[in-house]
C-alpha cells in the first residue's frame, strides 16, 4: 500500500471522526446545543485531531528512522572482505540500495517474479542479465554478499512499511475511539482543541529553529573535516588563496575577507548617504501624496532579483566606468582595465542596499515622537536644524542598527559579486582592480564536479561558516542596538 | 472660593498691547475650527484660555507662533499683530517669529540630550552667545529662572529625559526662556504633572510675568484663577468672553461662561 493511500485513509478517518464526534456530542445533550460545554464542531475537531495527530507524528518519525535503522543493520551484514580496495562501506551500501531498487523495479515490471527476486541461491550472472534486460541501472557487478545484503534490505523495507501501516492505522483508530468515547456534553472539547492548536503552532516554530540549528551543525562538522585535512593556521592567517585540485593548495580566507569587506564598504558608502537622505526627505519633508508614490517606488528596488543587478553591473555600470577611467576613457587616466572591478560591484551593491537603508531608517525616524520636533520648531529652529540636531541624534542608534543590517546583507551578497567583481584573490587598495569575495569562492569551489573529501571542496564550508558567524554577529549587534533604542520612548 | 478671588490683587504692570488678533478664522480642511476671534493680549500679563475640550483654545494658541504651519490642512485667515506687525505677512519668517514667541507644550518634551544641551539648544541655533562662558551664563540664568537650577546644577551632563515629569517641564520652560522670547505660550503645561510640580510651575509662571507676556491654555479653572490676570473663554470655536479674571469667574456676562465655570457644560 502506497503512502498516499495511507494518508487518504487517515484523512477519511478524521472526517468520519469529525462528524461522528459532533453528532455524539449533540445526542448526549438531547439535540440541544446549548447544553454542551463547547460548540458541537469542537467535539468534532477533537475527535478528528486525536485521530490524525498521533498517527501522523508516528508516521513522520517512522519514515525518518526506518532507512537509518535498515542501513545500519544491513551494512553490518556486509563482510569486510566484500569491500573492494579503494572503496568504502558507504559506496558498497549505495550499490546495495541500487540492487534492491533494481529488484523492486524488475518485480514491478514483471520481468521477474517475487520468488526469483528473493531466491538467495540465484545465479548471479543470470540475475544481472535479467535486471539489465528489465532496464535497471547497475554500475558494478553484483557479488554474492551484495545480493544477500540487497535481499535483506528489500525484505526489511517491505516488512518495515507493513509494520508502519499497521501501527499508524491502529493508532488512528485507537485515537478516534478514545476521543469518541470521551465525547460527552460535560467534556471540555474547546479547551482540548485549544491545546491541540498550541501544539501545532509550537511544532511550526520549532521546525524553523531546528532547521537553523541543523544548518549550523552540518556546516560545523564539514568545517571540522576541513580542518583535519588542512591547517587552520593557513586558513585564518595565511596570505594566499590558491586552490589546486591536485593538492598542495593554499587556502587562506584573508584575501577573500579583504575583497568582501572592501566591496561592502564601497556599497555602504553609496547606500548609507543616499538611503538616509531619501529617508529624511520621505519622513520629514515629503507631502503625503509624494510619500505615498515615492516610498513604494523606492521599495521596488528591493524587489529586483540580485541576478538582475548583476546583469546591470556587467552590461551597464562596468562599461560606463571603463569608459570613464579606462584606457582612452573620458578622464584619460587609464586606471581601469576591465569592467570587472571592486568599484563596479560596490556601486551596484550600494544601489541594491538603498531601499534597505531608506525603508528601515524611515521607520526609525517616524518613531521619533512628534513632540520633540514641535519642541525644536517652537524654539525657532528650521526644519533642517531640527532634523540634524534633534531628530537624527534621537534616531541614531536605530539608524546604526539599520546600517549594520545592510552591512550584513552586503557581506553575504553573492550574485552581484559573482558577475561583477572578478575572480582574483589579492590584497590591493585599488578599487579599479578585480577582486573576489568569500561568497564567490564558495560558489566556484562547489560548482561542477565535486568530491566531498578534498580540502579544496570542504574549504567552502569553512568559508560559509565564517561568513555566517560574521553576519550573525552583525545582526545580533544591530538588533541589540535597535532594541535598546526602542526602549527609550516607551 | 470664587469670592476670595475677587479680593486677590490683580495688578497689571502695563497696558501695552503685545498681541492683537482681529477676525481670526482657522480651518482644518473643511472644519471651521476658530470663528471670528478678536482678542488683545497685554504685555507682562498672564492671559488664560479656558474652555471645554475641542473648543479651539489650543489651536488658537498655536496660531500665535505659527506652529499650525506645520500642519498641511490648516488654514488661518484674519490678522494677528505682534507689536503692530502682522505675523502672517509674507515677509515674516515663521522661524524668526518662533524665537520671539516661545512655546511650552502639554507633555514635557525634553530632547534626548544632556540638560545643558537642552537649554543651550535655542541660544546655539540663534547665535545668542559669543563664547562658551556666555553660553554657560545663559544656561544658568535660564535654569534659575525656571526654578530648577538647584536641582540640576550638579548634573548638567545628565540626560534631560532622566528627570522627573515636573523637572522635565521646568527644563522645557528653561529651554523656552533661554532664547529670550517676548511672549511665552503654554499649552496645558501642568496637565501631566502632580499637584506639587503644578504648584512649582504656577509659581514660576507668576515670576515670568515680570518679564514676558504669558499665554496659558488650561483645563483647570482653579489654575486659571490662580495664575492669570486676564481670562478668555472659548466655546465651539468662538471666543465667548474675554476680560479680567476676577470678573469672568465671579460675574460673567455670558450665560455660557457661567454654565462652564459652574460646571454645567464642559
Amino acid at each position: 500500500m502506497a503512502l498516499s493511500w495511507l494518508l487518504l485513509i487517515l484523512l477519511a478517518l478524521a472526517v468520519i471522526g469529525y462528524f461522528s464526534g459532533r453528532s455524539r456530542a449533540l445526542a448526549s445533550a438531547g439535540g440541544n446545543a446549548r447544553e454542551l460545554h463547547s460548540l458541537p464542531s469542537y467535539y468534532g475537531y477533537n475527535v478528528a485531531l486525536t485521530t490524525l495527530l498521533p498517527a501522523l507524528g508516528v508516521l513522520i518519525v517512522w519514515l525518518l528512522m526506518q532507512p537509518m535503522i535498515i542501513d545500519n543493520t544491513v551494512s553490518g551484514l556486509v563482510p569486510d572482505q566484500a569491500i573492494p580496495e579503494g572503496s568504502d562501506r558507504g559506496l558498497v551500501m549505495s550499490e546495495v540500495r541500487r540492487v534492491a531498487n533494481g529488484l523492486d523495479g524488475a518485480v514491478a515490471s514483471e520481468a521477474m517474479t517475487e520468488a526469483q527476486a528473493q531466491n538467495p541461491d540465484a545465479d548471479i550472472e543470470a540475475l544481472t542479465a535479467a535486471l539489465k534486460d528489465a532496464g535497471q541501472v547497475l554500475t558494478q557487478d553484483i557479488t554474492q554478499p551484495i545480493l544477500m545484503a540487497a535481499q535483506k534490505y528489500r525484505s526489511m523495507t517491505s516488512n518495515g512499511s507493513v509494520a508502519m501501516q499497521v501501527v499508524v492505522l491502529a493508532l488512528a483508530l485507537l485515537g478516534a475511539a478514545f476521543a469518541y468515547v470521551r465525547t460527552h456534553k460535560e467534556f471540555r472539547a474547546r479547551n482540548v482543541v485549544e491545546q491541540g492548536i498550541l501544539a501545532l503552532l509550537l511544532l511550526a516554530a520549532s521546525i524553523a529553529i531546528l532547521t537553523t540549528v541543523g544548518i549550523v551543525l552540518s556546516m560545523f562538522f564539514e568545517t571540522l573535516n576541513f580542518f583535519q585535512l588542512h591547517s587552520w593556521k593557513d586558513f585564518f592567517f595565511g596570505s594566499t588563496w590558491a586552490p589546486n585540485f591536485r593538492g598542495g593548495s593554499e587556502l587562506s580566507i584573508l584575501p577573500l575577507l579583504w575583497g568582501t569587506l572592501y566591496i561592502s564598504v564601497i556599497a555602504l558608502l553609496v547606500a548609507v548617504p543616499i538611503g538616509l537622505f531619501a529617508a529624511v526627505y520621505l519622513s520629514e519633508y515629503a507631502s503625503t501624496v509624494t510619500r505615498s508614490v515615492a516610498k513604494p517606488l523606492l521599495e521596488i528596488l528591493a524587489g529586483i532579483p540580485t541576478i538582475v543587478y548583476g546583469l546591470f553591473a556587467l552590461l551597464t555600470v562596468g562599461p560606463a566606468l571603463v569608459s570613464m577611467f579606462g584606457n582612452g576613457g573620458a578622464l584619460g587616466v587609464g586606471w581601469m582595465a576591465s569592467s570587472n572591478a571592486v568599484l563596479t560591484a560596490g556601486l551596484v551593491m550600494g544601489i541594491m542596499l538603498i531601499p534597505f537603508v531608506s525603508s528601515l531608517s524611515d521607520d526609525i525616524i517616524n518613531a521619533v515622537p512628534q513632540s520633540i520636533r514641535d519642541g525644536s520648531l517652537g524654539l525657532g529652529a528650521t526644519k533642517s536644524e531640527t532634523v540634524r540636531q534633534v531628530v537624527l541624534p534621537a534616531a541614531l542608534p536605530g539608524i546604526v542598527g539599520a546600517i549594520l543590517l545592510a552591512a550584513s546583507r552586503a557581506v553575504g551578497e553573492t550574485m552581484i559579486v559573482v558577475m561583477a567583481a572578478g575572480a582574483i584573490a589579492k590584497f590591493s587598495g585599488n578599487p579599479f582592480e578585480a577582486m573576489t569575495t568569500i561568497t564567490t569562492r564558495i560558489v566556484s569551489q562547489l560548482t561542477g564536479d565535486t568530491d566531498f573529501a578534498s580540502p579544496e571542496t570542504l574549504v567552502a564550508f569553512a568559508l560559509g561558516l565564517t561568513l555566517f558567524i560574521i553576519t550573525l554577529g552583525l545582526n545580533i549587534f544591530a538588533l541589540y542596538i535597535v532594541r535598546k533604542y526602542r526602549e527609550q520612548y516607551e | 472660593m470664587m469670592n476670595q478671588m475677587t479680593n486677590v490683587e490683580r495688578s497689571v504692570d502695563s497696558k501695552n498691547i503685545k498681541i492683537a488678533a482681529n477676525n481670526v478664522q482657522v480651518y482644518y480642511g473643511d472644519t471651521h475650527a476658530i470663528k471670528d476671534v478678536n482678542v488683545e493680549i497685554e504685555d507682562k500679563t498672564v492671559t488664560a484660555f479656558i474652555g471645554p475640550s475641542g473648543c479651539g483654545k489650543s489651536t488658537f494658541l498655536r496660531c500665535l507662533n505659527r506652529m499650525n504651519d506645520t500642519i498641511d490642512i490648516c488654514r488661518v485667515q484674519g490678522d494677528i499683530l505682534l507689536d503692530g506687525e502682522d505675523i502672517y505677512d509674507k515677509r515674516v519668517d515663521p522661524v524668526q517669529l518662533r524665537a520671539k514667541v516661545g512655546m511650552v507644550f502639554q507633555k514635557p518634551n525634553p530632547f534626548p540630550k544632556s540638560i545643558y544641551d537642552n537649554v543651550a539648544y535655542g541660544p546655539r541655533i540663534h547665535g545668542l552667545a559669543k563664547n562658551k562662558a556666555e553660553l554657560d551664563e545663559i544656561v544658568e540664568k535660564s535654569l534659575r529662572r525656571a526654578a530648577i537650577w538647584d536641582e540640576v546644577k550638579d548634573r548638567l551632563d545628565a540626560p534631560g529625559t532622566g528627570l522627573s515629569g515636573g523637572q522635565q517641564q521646568r527644563l522645557c520652560i528653561a529651554r523656552a526662556v533661554a532664547t529670550e522670547p517676548e511672549v511665552l505660550l503654554m499649552d496645558e503645561p501642568c496637565s501631566a504633572l502632580d499637584p506639587i510640580a503644578t504648584a512649582q510651575v504656577e509659581e514660576l509662571i507668576d515670576e515670568l510675568r515680570s518679564r514676558y507676556s504669558v499665554v496659558i491654555v488650561t483645563h483647570s479653572m482653579q489654575q486659571a484663577a490662580r495664575v492669570s490676570q486676564k481670562t478668555a473663554f472659548f466655546h465651539l470655536g468662538n471666543l465667548v468672553e474675554f476680560g479680567e479674571t476676577g470678573q469672568i469667574f465671579t460675574n460673567p456676562v455670558d450665560p455660557r461662561t457661567e454654565s462652564y465655570i459652574t460646571g454645567r457644560i464642559g
